[in-house]
């Protein structure tokens, strides 16, 4: 019998095409490769001068979702994006695409969405695969098992060329969560609290592995938004061995393996997981029943403090600067403070799930005067699945907006901006300086509690309205 | 990708911890389909007014930082989002290396990438570079050390192939393109 290695070893193992040298890192070989508008066009333009063909098309997606505009009348009503690069690289992409044969979910695709709500969608994130994209948030996609990380526009073009790339190999990081989360306390809230323990380059060179009880516990969507923020912990990659539950997801899906190959897939999932008696280079133990819904207070996802708490009564240059920026002051506290805008969607909270969860906080309710609030869902699929249960009925109601898919808010290079000085409590994944708009102050909490507060109009603890 | 072999120069510093890519260059300038011009736009949101006037207090815009092509930066400098344009950016403005004691994993990798030199250093050679802003430092690549006045050589890491590229001005796409062979024989194993 052969060593016991952790799950990562094994996917890494099974993907290395020239091993690493203390000279040379590895070749390591991608199963899928996902794109989009933004960290593409310069790679095209590589291949271009050099007069070289994208590898495997068969193992590329396009689709686009940062720069594209979300209100309807842009995607669908002729109405052109407003920002006029935007709508450049928009169509560099077309241009691209076509060019190189590669698939693409165009503007009014109907599967058209965030790279990484769109992969698990399709079935296309299946355990075992290595998945990169010119995005940090790939890591989202280790919620199934696979090796997902985010990789730059030159390295864009490698995997364009070649499907591989140049790596050393990471180390690996055990997360262990122990007990179930309380009643009123999600995903959102415990990678929250994993990063304000481990900290936000707690991960550096390694690849997390989220483990125990609670873990195996959670759905899809709750360990896609845990891996999706295993980079605001610094870490390559984020994972989850597949299970039960990772299998009843995908066997819905349109792209998942069909019929013998089905058969052949679960019997090499099965063998993922990692074995009795694998070490981890590093390891930190979790109890999720202690936990209570967190909310960010600073400027990285690290300062963190639960609903009901307080922003830390002092701290050094980096703190005294965020709070500054935040216009909070040492001490104060966190359900203290005015809430302008409420942003739920992203690739951290922008699927069903998340969706459905900010309309039960959310029914039967109004925003609070003077608040703006947008749902933007992950996916047009999304949106559909959303709209067929009546939840954009929800928000409508509630007075909020309803949009289109795409990355929006989360990151505000498509019009959807917060204004300065402004706070958002947001259910997106970065809260740094000017992140959702120039001089814009995020606040970084789950889809409740970011329901909650619009409600509200102040930081507010989502139990109030769901126990 | 230029060779690179040394670099000397005086730093310029910013002493914060954590600076993220977003505060490099900011999202709203990603809509470029091209690698150049993204040094004007360069620490935007800290280097200018919202008159997009430049802040006289800011370190890249004194006087005496104009030239400087060694950035000293806080802890975990390039952190969250993988976008290259930040190295771009740090390159079209004039910057040829960085130093720190941490590095965002996507960060370091996309600056060597580009020719922009990660050079980590211990806790004590970052505090006096902190606290000597201009010092006039030396980057020795073939080496992998930082030269400082006194004329102490601090070792940093860079492994051999890293090494080659910067040296030999060579990109990784040819060394990758040069293992097309083994690349089919792994694709005609695991069809």
């Amino acid at each position: 019998m052969s060593n016991p290695r952790t799950m990562f070893e094994k996917v890494w193992d099974d993907h290395v095409v020239v091993p690493e040298t203390d000279e040379t890192p590895a070749v390591l070989f991608i199963d899928l490769h996902l794109t989009h508008e933004v960290t593409t066009p310069q790679a095209y333009s590589e291949l271009r001068k050099r007069g070289l063909k994208v590898r495997r098309p068969d193992l590329t997606l396009a689709t686009m979702d940062h720069s594209t505009p979300t209100r309807t009348e842009q995607v669908f009503g002729g109405v052109p994006i407003a920002v006029d690069s935007a709508a450049k690289q928009v169509k560099q992409l077309e241009v691209n695409a076509h060019e190189f044969g590669v698939e693409l979910f165009d503007l009014q695709d109907s599967r058209r969405g965030i790279v990484h709500i769109i992969g698990p969608e399709l079935g296309l994130t299946q355990p075992g695969k290595t998945i990169v994209c010119g995005d940090s948030h790939t890591s989202t996609h280790g919620a199934f098992g696979a090796l997902a990380f985010g990789i730059g526009t030159t390295e864009v073009g490698h995997v364009l060329a070649t499907q591989c790339l140049l790596q050393r190999r990471p180390r690996t990081f055990a997360i262990n969560v122990v007990n179930k989360l309380p009643a009123g306390v999600t995903a959102k809230d415990l990678i929250l609290a994993i990063i304000g323990r481990i900290g936000v380059s707690g991960g550096t060179g390694h690849v997390l592995e989220f483990r125990g009880a609670c873990i195996s516990g959670l759905s899809m969507d709750e360990r896609m938004t845990i891996c999706n923020m295993s980079i605001e912990a610094g870490a390559r990659a984020g994972m989850v061995a597949p299970d039960a539950t990772t299998i009843a997801y995908l066997k819905e899906t349109p792209r998942a393996p069909k019929d013998g190959a089905w058969e052949a897939a679960l019997q090499r999932w099965s063998q993922l997981p990692t074995d009795a008696g694998a070490k981890f280079d590093r390891s930190v133990d979790i109890d999720a029943a202690e936990l209570v819904p967190m909310v960010t207070y600073g400027t990285h996802p690290g300062m963190v403090a639960p609903v009901n708490g307080h922003v830390p009564s002092q701290g050094d240059a980096v703190f005294q600067k965020a709070l500054t920026y935040m216009g909070l002051k040492a001490g104060e506290p966190i359900n203290n403070v005015p809430v302008n805008n409420v942003f739920v969607g992203s690739c951290t909270n922008g699927r069903l799930s998340d969706l459905r969860n900010a309309a039960r906080v959310l029914r039967g309710h109004k925003l609070a005067q003077g608040v703006k609030m947008l749902v933007v869902p992950g996916s047009q699929n999304v949106k559909r699945a959303a709209e067929a249960e009546g939840l954009h009925r929800v928000f409508l109601d509630a007075g909020a907006e309803w949009r289109e898919s795409g990355c929006s808010m989360c990151l505000g290079m498509n019009g959807d901006l917060v204004p300065a000085g402004h706070y958002s409590i947001s259910t997106s994944n970065r809260n740094f300086e000017g992140r959702q708009g120039v001089g814009a102050r995020t606040l970084l909490a789950s889809p409740e509690t970011a329901a909650a507060s619009a409600i509200r109009g102040r930081v507010t603890d989502p139990r109030e309205f769901t126990n | 990708m230029p060779a690179v072999t040394s670099i000397r120069s005086r730093t310029v510093v910013l002493p914060t911890s954590n600076i993220d890519t977003d505060q490099i260059i900011p999202a709203r300038f990603l809509t470029s389909t091209s690698r150049a011009g993204f040094g004007k736009n360069l620490f935007a949101d800290w280097r200018y007014d919202a008159a997009g006037n430049p802040k006289p207090d800011f370190p890249l815009n004194r006087p005496e930082a104009q030239g400087a092509a060694i950035l000293v930066a806080g802890r975990n400098i390039g952190c969250g989002s993988s976008r290259e344009h930040a190295a771009w950016a740090l390159q079209d403005f004039g910057i040829a290396a960085v130093v720190s004691t941490e590095f965002a994993d996507i960060f370091r990798t996309n600056c060597l990438k580009n020719g922009l030199v990660p050079v980590l250093v211990d806790e004590n050679t970052h505090a006096w570079l902190l606290a000597n802003p201009q010092a006039e430092v030396s980057i020795d690549v073939e080496h992998a050390t930082l030269g400082l006045p006194d004329g102490t050589a601090v070792k940093f890491p860079l492994e051999g192939f890293a090494r080659y590229c910067l040296l030999n001005g060579v990109d990784e796409l040819g060394y990758l393109l040069s293992k097309g062979d083994a690349i089919s024989k792994y694709e005609q194993k695991h069809q």
